[in-house]
């Protein structure tokens, strides 16, 4: 399945971008001058044989758009396409126009794997925004390598890796679980945590942050279990039986998928109740996306430690949510790697323009150090490591499926994928 | 790991955990009962059962809409409702599909296997561009959700007494079909000798068609309670095909005892391994035991004797 946007869509989509685009106005503010194609003729900034034309450049989206992974893909997808038709919007990149070829991994990782070839080989895009899955984006890796593609991978994510093809615009597991860790025991006290988690690399690896972090760097604080679960697992009432026995102060939970419907769910039925705080609920693994699935009413007063809330209140996040809105339909919610993935076109928009060229050694070199002031997250610096300075923030869950921002961390926090002292 | 707590405590947690492994046996009844009918008395290898599920799972999803924006008053009793509902919607696609698809493969049990995969595909994506890829959420009525507290330390889930009693009423309903009903001695009458029923005027067509929807809308049934416990999703039903046909099968096909004995078994031995080993470990050991009985005995727990 590919669809190239056809032009008249193009233009029509983009009159809608203006008339969304309250950040897209913002972000122009910040751009030196409207940039015009024939000020950077197509030899001089594509080298390399890239899918660049005097007036148009074309990317791909790789994400699943059937299977199991649907479910969570959808929401990058649509942020992309809304970046990439505000960027259109104000007048595309080096004065061309974005066009895309979405391709659809089929929540199956060969064939991921197939359709980053595709569209680096035949279609030979000047960059992919994709994937979602660490598995996903293990299976592309060695073609972006081969082939020197540039990806740009929206999803919070465990770490232990730095590919000078891709840049990481979700928070790398230190990132995520450090901040909230602390912030629980600072300000309520907690002392005791009892770890679970799906049976995969992911809780795997920032359960064993998280440990690390309360064993060595908490004073007085311990673990009390640590538990994983096959993913799609559906019945959780001995592991919550458990959690009675050992009396944790903090459920720390990182479960995945549709067994996190079912863990919430029987968690209430089972008499926790996460507003009740005994224990706290602390989750990594939950977005307004997935409260969907599961109900408020059945997760309302868990905490969950991220990067983005969709009620974050501030002018850039106001303006990102209005249009997404206005594009996608007024009942739809905005998670934490949706946001991610719609930094993915500007985040690569701006490196383009500092290098002044599509070249994807060019744009890799003048990658670090990209600012980005008008994230609706805020603030955002790319690091040397190709993952993203950005703060941490605890969202409390409220019963209408959104987060209350209860913590911030005050300064960006720094991405560090091969934490030291932590594996 | 006990010496900590006091024996109140210890009997708490182990009432609790009995009751855990109930509930869970409960769970795997429902769900394997209606792959029980289909597979034990038809030999049709149903690999839809899951989407047979959701289909009631949505409906549910659908009946909580409907009762929620014009029957406020009456939301606490939509849930049985739903479930009526959902045993009709999925007992007529189950018609629908063997009357299109089914009887025409009957003398192929193995590719039964794979156009009831391919059918389970092509329900997952009808699911998903109707209700759309993400999982929906089921407002279940609030004197079901939270739990009991029988005493000051022992509490047990509403929603898993609801199964339970659930679980009991469908297996004694299907007893009551399967042998104590016209229908029930001519479906035992065809599984024993096809060619001998329909000589003895047995219209074998109807009851197949019968039986497989009876099996689907049960599927249906359990599909509405476990809006309750679990996700609502188009994939979701794959969650349970696989812990649906291990009863089935260690059951002993054809046997619906043997199915209520190995949901039993293999729910007992998940349920007290997984709380003394972790989540993962338990399942392991459970699949591993039940591969090893069924090297020794591969007609499963229970089986009929049946004329060959």
């Amino acid at each position: 399945m590919s669809d190239q946007n056809s032009e008249s869509e193009n233009n029509h989509l983009s009159r809608r971008a203006v008339l969304a685009g309250g950040t897209a106005l913002t972000a122009s503010l910040f751009l030196p001058k409207n940039l015009r194609a024939a000020d950077f003729p197509t030899a001089e900034v594509n080298t390399t044989g890239l899918a660049v034309t005097d007036d148009t450049v074309t990317i791909g989206i790789l994400h699943s758009v059937t299977g199991t992974m649907a479910i969570s893909e959808t929401g990058s997808v649509q942020a992309e396409k809304l970046a990439i038709e505000q960027i259109n919007a104000q007048g595309g990149i080096l004065g061309r126009k974005i066009e895309y070829i979405q391709e659809d991994g089929a929540s199956d990782w060969p064939t991921f794997a197939e359709k980053a070839r595709k569209l680096l080989v035949n279609d030979k895009v000047a960059s992919v925004m994709g994937c979602w899955t660490s598995a996903s984006r293990k299976a592309v890796l060695p073609v972006f390598e081969q082939h020197n593609g540039f990806l740009y991978y929206p999803t919070f994510y465990e770490g232990l890796e730095e590919s000078p093809n891709v840049i990481y615009t979700g928070q790398e597991a230190t990132q995520q679980i450090i901040a909230g860790l602390d912030w629980v025991n600072q300000t309520k006290g907690a002392k005791s945590f009892y770890l679970l988690g799906s049976d995969y690399i992911w809780p795997r690896t920032s359960n064993k942050i998280a440990r690390k972090h309360i064993e060595n760097f908490m004073e007085g604080c311990e673990v009390v279990g640590e538990e994983y679960y096959p993913l799609g697992h559906t019945q959780f009432n001995s592991v919550i039986n458990k959690i009675r026995l050992r009396k944790p102060d903090v459920i720390y939970a990182i479960v995945v998928g549709g067994s996190n419907v079912a863990f919430y769910k029987q968690l209430i039925a089972a008499g926790i109740d996460p507003a009740a705080e005994k224990p706290i609920v602390l989750t990594i693994s939950v977005t307004e996306d997935e409260i969907r699935g599961i109900g408020g009413e059945n997760i309302a007063g868990s905490y969950a430690c991220m990067k983005y809330f969709q009620s974050l209140e501030n002018e850039n996040n106001l303006a990102f949510v209005k249009a997404f809105k206005e594009m996608w339909g007024d009942d739809i919610v905005i998670g934490d790697v949706t946001q991610a993935a719609y930094l993915g076109p500007w985040l690569w928009k701006a490196a383009v323009e500092k290098a002044g060229s599509f070249d994807v050694d060019k744009v890799r070199e003048a990658s670090p150090g990209i600012e980005l002031t008008t994230a609706p997250e805020g603030y955002v610096k790319v690091h040397e490591n190709h993952h993203l300075w950005s703060k941490t923030r605890v969202g409390r869950a409220l019963a209408d499926g959104q987060y209350e921002v209860v913590f911030e961390t005050a300064e960006l926090v720094e991405p560090d994928p091969f934490p030291e002292g932590y594996q | 790991m006990f010496a900590d707590y006091s024996m109140s405590e210890l009997g708490a947690i182990f009432a609790m955990q009995g009751f855990a492994g109930l509930i869970l046996f409960s769970v795997f009844v429902l769900m394997a009962l209606g792959l029980a009918i289909i597979f034990g008395q038809m030999g049709v290898i149903n690999m839809a059962h899951g989407e047979f599920m959701i289909l009631g799972a949505y409906v549910t999803y659908l009946t909580s809409n409907l009762f929620g924006d014009y029957m406020p008053a009456l939301f606490g009793t939509y849930f049985f409702v739903a479930m009526f509902l959902a045993f009709l919607a999925s007992g007529a696609l189950g018609l629908f599909v063997e009357w299109a698809l089914i009887r025409h493969l009957y003398k192929r049990p193995l590719d039964t296997l794979l156009a009831t995969w391919g059918l389970s595909l092509i329900l997952q994506q009808i699911y998903r561009s109707v209700f759309g890829a993400r999982e929906v959420g089921v407002t279940i009525p609030d004197w079901m959700m939270g739990s009991l507290p029988l005493t000051d330390l022992i509490e047990v889930p509403i929603n898993g007494i609801f199964v339970m009693v659930l679980a009991v009423s469908i297996s004694i309903a299907v007893y009551v079909m399967m042998f104590r009903s016209t229908w029930g001695k001519q479906v035992r009458a065809i599984n024993q000798n096809r060619v001998m029923a329909g000589a003895v005027g047995i219209n074998t067509e109807w009851t197949d068609r019968l039986t497989f929807g009876i099996g689907c809308g049960v599927a249906g049934v359990a599909g509405s309670a476990f809006t309750m416990i679990g996700s609502t999703g188009p994939t979701a039903g794959q969650l349970y095909i696989v812990d649906t046909f291990l009863v089935v099968v260690f059951g002993g096909a054809g046997s619906l005892l043997g199915t209520i004995a190995s949901a039993f078994s293999i729910s007992q031995a998940q349920s007290i391994m997984e709380f003394f080993l972790s989540g993962s470990m338990a399942k392991v050991l459970t699949l591993l035991v039940v591969v090893g009985i069924l090297m020794i005995r591969p007609q499963g727990l229970f089986s009929l004797k049946l004329r060959k």
